[in-house]
């Protein structure tokens, strides 16, 4: 069997729509340097990196051998992993498994990206097969339009549900300093001010039926890093590590037929499974906060159902009585999620590393206000692809 | 360190043109791994892709082969480099204590893409890029330094072509089986000084696949185990510039971490065989001498004596290598394939008598950046 493995350290760079103080190289040193000054660690205990990214966008081939000098692996085993939107969470379990393999004990992995040095939609399609769906297949906001509209023709869910989302996401925004999207002007307003605001205002512009400019993640420059470590050295370095409790995927989706829009199954076969592992049968009252790739509203309703947060059709209710704010019987994304900042390849890395602050309770204005036995974070890409991560406080039996 | 083994193996042909999407490449692959083990893709319980987007031209390249690769409703994650770095990924998944069983795949095609452009693309965009460096050119640097440091001469580099093109003749698999002379390599046109045209790997099509399983998980499969009895990877600096091109360190530290693992103390006299990444021709005796075959400068040695030709001391790339078929990411995971064909005595024509030990040699980045070891035996 292998080694139980914790996150004992996490860093991330301040997250922009374009860093241009840094090149990427750079970018993934800041990252790298935070998550090591988080640890207390040097380079030098660093036993093996991890790091991924989407190639297209920044158009580098090799990125794994390209930033060795950026990411520290210079003379140490260096490795890539991608999965498209899932890459964070992605390089977060291939980090997971080197330490739990019983080969590596400090294990650093890197997720990063820098939009503002690509055509993200051109990239995007291109994810597509080239004869079938490139012709008819936007980038990432068309296919997300079609999904939340088939939901919201299935429950009744209206335009304001999905602005209730983005309006909690953007909140919880304000207390992240190292995310994109401060919306400053939010502060102090109401939820059902906002929403009735973004609802209507004209400078919300639709961008796909029913997607509003708020509905949507931005594109974002940043980097982030996670430190794992073995049960042989974890809580010599951390204090109150955040462990692994299980982590799972899916990644079913080939072509656009295949899948089932109206639910996302990868995220409920994967949500399962860890809590499966986990022994969580009652997921809304035994995890205690979530860091959820959402990359647009209504996924903030629909998902919550598929992960069985509640029943289907429920998720608007469980947003509106304010389960999912800072206060509620389960926050979700503290740091303001994906929502307020989406460097893709880092995004489900930083989802991983919120989720273990939150357990290490270092998450500063945005720590939730209780004890955190278990942290959940997720990781979307592909089309309708998922991977889970379950981090709990307690070293798994 | 709980052993993993290698159960299944499968690859296509490899040809310069095949007119199979990355789909069926992937099936067939898959198909004659899992068949090879005796197994079903019920019998697995996760999958590892390998897969380069800039090689697909298609951003996320492995969606377009979950469904070949059997991923549906399993956990599977995508490993962007040489082959034998998606092996080691399914090894550590399995060593996790979350799978007993994990099947890798890996794709690519050759003739899809601009082999200039997109080894272009592995170089700085601002500096380096604008001067049109590529694999080829950047493998001509490092073919240079070596001779430099060596005193190597571009014959003693036709001996790796010769020898591995004509080791092709008896692999069915293969695409350039040749029988050569020293006369017809040095004849060929020139590419990039020192190489010349023979000198070069070929762009190739192609896929392969292997299964691994862990004790628990071998009572599904009817075939017998060849264990990974060691394995090392490591990166050198990027910057062409920043390292010696003719001295390959991290070479030398993944096959000693390999060789330590697998408690391998004289590799020349313990390894029977050697399936190592000959892109370039000079490139065998330089790995000659990262993994520790010969002292520095002296890989070229072993050729001319002889003693990694079949018959030889150490025979190297009994299959014909990677000089032979270049179905780039594929070719590193061939290595491991031919290594374990070899320890079951299974090689065809191209056997080496007697194998037990054999190891195999995966690089990834420009002039062998990063390099990934294995060794395998009974």
């Amino acid at each position: 069997m292998g080694k139980k493995t914790a996150i004992v350290g996490f860093g991330q760079t301040y997250q922009r729509s374009s860093r241009k103080d840094v090149n990427g190289v750079e970018l993934i040193n800041e990252a790298v340097r935070a998550a090591l000054d988080d640890a207390q660690l040097s380079i030098k205990d660093i036993d093996a990196v991890v790091i991924g990214n989407m190639d297209h966008f920044e158009g580098i081939n090799y990125v794994d051998m390209w930033s060795v000098e950026g990411s520290g692996g210079v003379m140490k085993p260096v490795f890539k992993v991608t999965t498209g939107g899932t890459t964070g969470t992605t390089v977060a379990m291939c980090g997971y498994y080197h330490v739990a393999s019983g080969m590596f004990d400090r294990v650093l992995a890197i997720g990063w990206e820098k939009n503002s040095e690509s055509d993200t939609t051109g990239a995007i399609i291109t994810a597509f097969h080239p004869v079938w769906e490139r012709p008819n297949i936007g980038g990432a906001i068309a296919g997300l339009a079609v999904e939340a509209s088939l939901y919201m023709n299935k429950y009744g869910v209206t335009e304001r549900d999905g602005a209730r989302v983005a309006v909690r996401e953007r909140l919880h925004g304000l207390n992240n300093p190292y995310t994109h999207l401060h919306q400053d002007w939010m502060k102090g307003m109401e939820s059902e001010q906002l929403v009735n605001l973004l609802v209507s205002s004209e400078q919300n512009k639709v961008l796909a039926w029913p997607l509003r400019m708020s509905d949507m993640c931005p594109r974002t420059d940043g980097a982030a890093a996670v430190i794992f470590a073995s049960e042989d050295v974890a809580e010599k370095i951390s204090p109150r590590p955040a462990w692994v409790a299980s982590t799972h995927n899916r990644h079913n989706y080939v072509y656009l037929g295949d899948i089932d829009w109206a639910d996302n199954d990868t995220l409920a076969a994967a949500s399962s499974a860890v809590f499966r592992d986990a022994g969580i049968k009652e997921p809304l009252k035994e995890v205690d906060v979530c860091e959820l790739y959402l990359p647009y509203s209504y996924a903030g309703l629909k998902w919550m159902e598929s992960m069985g947060f509640c029943g289907p059709g429920e998720g608007p209710k469980l947003v509106w009585d304010g389960v999912t704010d800072m206060d509620g019987e389960l926050p979700v994304n503290p740091s303001g999620g994906v929502m307020c900042s989406n460097p893709i390849g880092a995004t489900g890395l930083i989802r991983v590393g919120e989720a273990a602050l939150q357990i290490m309770g270092r998450a500063g204005d945005r720590q939730v206000k209780r004890n955190v036995n278990f942290a959940m974070a997720t990781g979307f890409g592909g089309c309708n692809w998922s991977d889970v991560m379950l981090l709990g406080g307690k070293k798994p039996s | 360190m709980e052993r993993i083994a290698l159960v299944g193996v499968g690859q296509t042909g490899f040809e310069r043109r095949k007119t199979d999407t990355y789909e069926e490449l992937v099936f067939e692959a898959a198909g004659k791994a899992l068949s090879d083990a005796g197994a079903r893709i019920g019998d697995i319980e996760n999958i590892i892709t390998v897969s380069n987007d800039f090689w697909d031209g298609r951003t996320i390249s492995s969606m377009a082969i979950q469904d070949a690769a059997g991923s549906w409703g399993r956990d599977i994650s995508t490993v962007e480099g040489d082959g034998t770095f998606g092996i080691l990924y399914g090894m550590m998944r399995i060593l996790s204590g979350s799978f007993n069983t994990t099947l890798v795949v890996c794709h690519s095609k050759g003739s899809e893409g601009e082999m200039n452009l997109i080894t272009n693309a592995m170089f700085d965009p601002l500096f380096q890029r604008s001067l049109g460096i590529d694999a080829v050119s950047s493998a001509a640097l490092q073919a240079r330094a070596y001779m430099d440091l060596s005193g190597a001469r571009e014959e003693d580099f036709a001996l790796v072509s010769v020898k591995n093109h004509g080791n092709a003749l008896n692999n069915p698999m293969s695409q350039l089986a040749m029988e050569l002379t020293v006369e017809n390599v040095m004849a060929s046109r020139k590419v990039a000084d020192p190489l010349k045209l023979l000198d070069c790997s070929p762009i190739s099509d192609g896929a392969a696949a292997v299964v691994l399983a862990n004790r628990k998980g071998l009572s599904r499969f009817k075939k017998d185990p060849v264990w990974i009895k060691g394995v090392g990877h490591c990166a050198d600096s990027y910057s062409l510039g920043y390292r010696d091109l003719a001295r390959p360190r991290a070479l030398n530290n993944a096959a000693e971490k390999a060789y330590a693992m697998a408690g391998i103390k004289k590799p020349l006299k313990e390894i029977d065989a050697a399936e190592i990444y000959d892109a370039f021709s000079y490139m065998e005796p330089l790995w000659y001498e990262g993994l520790g075959f010969s002292a520095e400068g002296k890989g070229v040695e072993l050729l001319r004596d002889g003693a990694t030709s079949m018959g030889g001391a150490i025979p190297v790339n009994p299959s014909g290598g990677v000089i032979s078929a270049h179905a780039v990411l594929v070719a590193g995971m061939v290595r491991v394939i031919e290594a374990v064909l070899q320890v079951r005595g299974e090689a065809g024509k191209r056997q080496v008598k007697g194998a037990k030990t054999a190891l195999a040699h995966g690089i990834n980045g420009p002039c062998g950046q990063a390099h990934c070891v294995y060794v395998v035996g009974s």
